[in-house]
């Protein structure tokens, strides 16, 4: 067994007692211990370190409001738009956070549901982060509108000119899985921390022990509690999962329900929810390394967990790469001449840059991860899931740009560049995100505590009747 | 008036929790509670609790989110302000099939965790055991049992004598207003 031999009798006790199953969990850690981790985290002096990012979350955050108020103030004008690109960084950003927002839920809702075990390790802050993504995606519907005051147009609720939104369009569509998605994360994410804030009211004093006993709704971890709650857990794991799965699918009816050539196919949908996937895994573990390092939570978010997280960007990176060949088939086969030209186009034509950094970050990257040595090495997968992140961004950007750029009419074509308030924009959402995720670091409990308990050992029951030898 | 509210117990791990419970089940009381960090496989039968109602409720939530987000939408599209778009009818249900889920999948979450909020009768800030010092410790790594003084087989002096006599320690009765 390779694990940390700190308490080597208890570990052999315990690997023992789960049929020599590799430990979620190491560096021999009881019930008390996790708890002195991860709540000291929250309980302990703010690091300086924290308030260095921070500030610098929060400055990317005031250049995303400052863009956005040039944006209200001038129009979409500021933006790089042109005739045929009517549809730039705003859609590519919007379906960027969205995307990442996706693996949370997969950690939380289909994992669960498949009984992965090691997932409990990372829920937490996967979950936080597919709540602040969705929330940095939600800016862009917002905003790209250009008149925002008439925001409320996307809602169907009364106004003036007694007319309703279009049902039938997929950007309609989109506000209510988005909506629902944002909402249901939340609530998910909530439920779990119940019990982690009931945790830490029970250890603190005072106003602290007022106000997160407020949020603990006065848990108190009777069983007839827990009956409940695990039955609500089992329930919101069930309507997430195809929530999840629809959420991509709607974002790429966006593009698959439209007359355009690049567009209009019907591997949209399972491409987009794979792609999803892909890039949230991608940053989940970009923030899974830097955490665990800072926090010192390498007994909790193993080299194990790494590697499985590495193996599922190995699979769902794979599928990104078998979409766009089969992309090329499909267009080929249909026989259809704008449909061929979009696709040699986006590989040859003036976009070919962009395709050929998609192609190689998503398709190329995760390849490494067939070796097992690399799929163990924190370096190689903390550079890897930054290309993952990057090769996702540009997917995104060329589905969109390359697609409108050269339509059907060779006069109306025109290439798209971006101002620099796309820019602005864009790296203003990153600071938006991490601002509210430093503040989750800050206040709450970054590992689901009541979870990881229940994963170790000794809270089986039978783990104990084990070592009386059978006896009752 | 301080009054008894109830007894609490502390027991050494899950599976002494689990055989306690058996214990009192046995014995006859209704209103006892077992308490743990995490829910332990197997408490609920041990304690002999039915199964959650819960299913039921986020079941009728669902069914009522798909109701509201069809008729919404047929309302809208083909009652109140009829439009003619892309040449497709007015209540095109098929159309309506997406919205007509997210709102059967938000009636569902609303649901499952306000009809979870319920059954466990929670917010509620106030409660006996809380007037224990070392029954804070059930957050954090203690196994407990509690019995409401309000139960019919409730008795001040036997009941610490039962306690001890299914391995409990730290017994103490909550006293309060």
């Amino acid at each position: 067994m390779s694990i940390l031999n700190k308490h080597p009798q208890r570990d052999s006790a315990a690997t023992e007692a789960i049929g020599g199953q590799e430990l979620l969990v190491t560096g021999g850690h009881s019930f008390s211990t996790l708890t002195d981790k991860v709540s000291g985290i929250v309980e302990t002096k703010t690091p300086p370190k924290w308030y260095l990012l921070f500030v610098m979350a929060v400055s990317g955050m005031m250049v995303l409001l400052g863009s956005i108020g040039w944006l209200v103030w001038e129009g979409t004008g500021v933006w790089g738009l042109n005739n045929p690109v009517g549809w730039g960084w705003a859609i590519v950003n919007f379906v960027f956070w969205v995307g990442i927002g996706h693996a949370g839920t997969l950690i939380s809702a289909i994992l669960f549901l498949l009984r992965q075990q090691w997932r409990t390790a990372i829920n937490r802050f996967a979950e936080a982060m597919t709540i602040f993504a969705v929330i940095s995606a939600l800016v862009f519907p917002g905003i790209h509108i250009g008149r925002v005051w008439l925001a409320y147009y996307m809602f169907p609720v009364p106004n003036q000119m007694l007319v309703w939104p279009n049902f039938r369009s997929p950007l309609l569509w989109d506000i209510f899985a988005v909506g629902t998605y944002f909402t249901v994360s939340t609530l998910f994410w909530y439920v779990g921390l119940i019990p982690d804030l009931a945790t830490l009211r029970d250890r603190a004093t005072k106003v602290r022990k007022k106000v997160l006993g407020f949020f603990a709704l006065g848990w108190r971890g009777g069983n007839r509690q827990w009956q409940h709650y695990e039955k609500a857990y089992l329930m919101l794991a069930g309507l997430a999962t195809p929530l999840v799965l629809s959420v991509h699918s709607v974002v790429a009816t966006d593009f698959a329900t439209s007359m355009v050539p690049g567009w209009h196919t019907t591997i949209f949908p399972p491409y987009f929810v794979a792609g999803a996937v892909f890039s949230g895994f991608g940053m989940v573990m970009t923030l899974a390394i830097i955490a665990r390092k800072i926090y010192g939570l390498e007994d909790i978010i193993t080299i194990n967990h790494l590697e499985k997280m590495n193996k599922i960007i190995l699979v769902t990176g794979s599928m990104v790469g078998y979409a766009y060949m089969t992309e090329f088939f499909i267009a080929w086969y249909s026989g259809n001449d704008f449909e061929v030209f979009a696709f040699v186009n986006r590989a040859f034509g003036p976009y070919a840059w962009a395709y050929w950094i998609m192609f190689l970050c998503n398709v190329i990257t995760p390849q490494i991860f067939w070796f097992k040595k690399l799929r163990r090495s924190i370096p190689v997968m903390f550079v890897a899931s930054i290309f993952v992140n990057i090769g996702m961004w540009f997917e995104r950007f060329v589905i969109t740009v390359t697609s409108l750029s050269r339509d059907y009419l060779p006069s109306s074509w025109d290439y798209y560049s971006p101002s620099i308030w796309d820019i602005l924009t864009f790296v203003g959402s990153f600071g938006l995100f991490f601002t509210f995720f430093l503040l989750f670091l800050r206040f709450l409990p970054m590992v689901a505590l009541s979870e990881v308990k229940g994963v170790l050992p000794e809270a089986d029951p039978h783990h104990y009747h084990h070592h009386k030898g059978g006896a009752k | 008036m301080n009054q008894t509210l109830g007894a609490l117990a502390r027991f050494a791990n899950p599976a002494e929790l689990i055989e306690a419970a058996q214990k009192i089940r046995d014995a006859g009381y209704k209103k006892f509670d077992c308490h743990s960090p995490f829910p332990i496989h197997g408490m609920d039968d041990a304690m002999g609790l039915k199964r959650s109602p819960l299913g039921f409720i986020v079941g009728a939530a669902t069914l009522t989110g798909a109701t509201v987000g069809m008729s919404l939408q047929y309302w809208v599209a083909a009652v109140d302000y009829p439009l003619v778009i892309s040449g497709k009818p007015f209540f095109s249900w098929q159309a309506f099939i997406i919205v007509t889920f997210a709102l059967f999948v938000l009636f569902g979450a609303f649901g499952a965790v306000f009809g979870m909020l319920h059954l466990n009768r929670l917010p509620r800030l106030h409660h006996p055991v809380f007037y224990s010092d070392k029954f804070a410790k059930v957050t954090d790594d203690a196994f407990y049992v509690s019995i409401e003084a309000e139960d019919e087989l409730f008795d001040e002096q036997k009941i610490q004598n039962f306690l001890s006599s299914i391995g409990g320690s730290d017994i103490e009765l909550v006293a309060g207003e």
